[in-house]
């Protein structure tokens, strides 16, 4: 019957609301900081960051100067 | 019989009322932890310098859009489909294909290599994910060797190995993820909540524990428990289908992109959104989103064909990429960081470093 849907319906969206009200938050200046702190331990070790020199980068094509 | 179990004061009408109420309860407690932005926390971050990132390399083999693409674990690999119903392997480096199998069916709109390199997986209209082992042979009729894993009632939009070989994630036009045992093929658990078509996923690095993100047309980021099928949390922000999800490599963030030429970081400690990354002048959608390494740059395909390199912390866009000829449909960076490979309805796929 389509009232026994709807209220199974409902209470699922009921029991999933419950759920997620309950858990816990943090600030977001807290989860922010731990963001920025994560870049920046990692920063020195992100070659798109930093950028690589070209020898140890296998995409950057190492072209040996021709003296002619 | 009819209402089982229904309390005695509960009726659909109260349901809903609690229903509405719990959603009010859930944005008061949100806003009440937010207590500043992001970009205003990052202020005193340095800026980043100027930005030189060249197509170093550009894939050209398939005949028609490229859908997917997927990097190998060797950093060297990488497997991409397309709207010919082509897989291709390439070898990113020297730009050669390695591999080639043809699908049964059009429209392959998901790929992804194992963790092993041994093995790519795909789908798309066909509705299943299936399984090809690779072979050192390059004679060997790889097609022969398939396994279909996942059945779905509607298209297959991505797919992703988790930790092993052994299963697959995959997420489906028929509003579910499901996770499946390669070598029997069994359905291990499946994840009901969206709404409508999912569209894309991303599973949490390995030390933050067995959780993943999905995105869907019904505009709704879910977080999801991969043991008991629970959707944890939901974020719904975004206005239009979120076309894909990524996670900031630390595992408490995600970013995503959408429909609404938007990309939005989302904190999953905070349970909210805390940047979004757009401006006036971007008006296409995104239809695909990675972070570098350290989770400092956001690297954003978009249907206006460029690809717009943002600031993660200081929400600012620091460069845009042009070379594309079409939309770009996909993009992820390599595992190591040192490039980027994007894939585009141009038919060609390019790496960028």
């Amino acid at each position: 019957m389509s009232t026994t849907n709807s209220i199974a319906q409902a209470r699922k969206v009921v029991e999933q609301l419950r759920v997620e009200a309950g858990i816990e938050r943090i600030k977001v200046s807290k989860a922010a900081a731990e963001l920025m702190s994560y870049c920046e331990q990692h920063a020195r070790s992100d070659p798109l960051l930093v950028g690589v020199p070209t020898s140890e980068n296998p995409f950057k094509d190492k072209k040996p100067c021709i003296i002619l | 019989m009819a209402c089982q179990g229904l309390g005695p004061n509960e009726t659909l009408a109260t349901l809903k009322t609690e229903s509405e109420t719990l959603k009010t309860k859930l944005e008061e407690e949100r806003a009440k932890l937010h207590d500043a932005e992001l970009h205003q926390v990052a202020e005193k971050v340095e800026a980043l310098g100027q930005f030189i990132i060249k197509t170093r390399r550009t894939l050209k083999g398939h005949g028609n859009k490229v859908l997917c693409m997927d990097w190998c674990k060797d950093k060297r690999r990488i497997v991409s489909s397309s709207q010919d119903g082509k897989v291709i392997v390439w070898d990113a480096f020297t730009a050669n294909k390695e591999h080639a199998v043809t699908m049964p069916c059009t429209w392959v709109m998901a790929c992804a290599y194992a963790p092993s390199g041994c093995a790519v997986a795909c789908g798309g209209l066909d509705n299943k994910c299936s399984v090809y082992p690779l072979s050192l042979d390059k004679n060997e009729n790889l097609a022969a060797k398939k396994k279909s894993v996942a059945m779905h009632t509607n298209y297959l939009s991505a797919c992703s190995f988790t930790n092993s070989d052994m299963q697959i994630l995959t997420s489906s036009g028929d509003g579910t993820c499901a996770l499946w045992d390669v070598e029997s093929g069994q359905l291990l658990q499946s994840f009901h909540g969206h709404s409508a078509d999912v569209l894309c996923l991303d599973l949490a690095p390995s030390e933050t524990g067995n959780t993943f993100v999905s995105g869907g047309c019904d505009k709704k980021a879910n977080v999801w428990d991969m043991r008991s099928g629970q959707c944890i949390q939901s974020f719904e922000s975004h206005e239009s289908d979120i076309n894909s999800v990524r996670y900031y490599p630390s595992g408490d963030a995600f970013a995503s992109g959408s429909d609404d030429a938007t990309c939005r970081l989302f904190d999953l400690r905070a349970d909210r959104e805390v940047s979004v990354y757009s401006k006036d002048s971007i008006i296409f959608g995104v239809s695909s989103v990675d972070f570098s390494l350290s989770g400092r740059l956001l690297f954003g395909g978009y249907n206006d064909y460029t690809i717009n390199v943002w600031d993660v912390l200081k929400g600012t866009r620091v460069s845009i990429l042009f070379g594309h000829e079409n939309r770009v449909s996909t993009l992820r960076v390599s595992p190591d960081g040192t490039a980027f490979c994007s894939g585009s309805w141009d038919h060609t796929l390019r790496i960028w470093a």
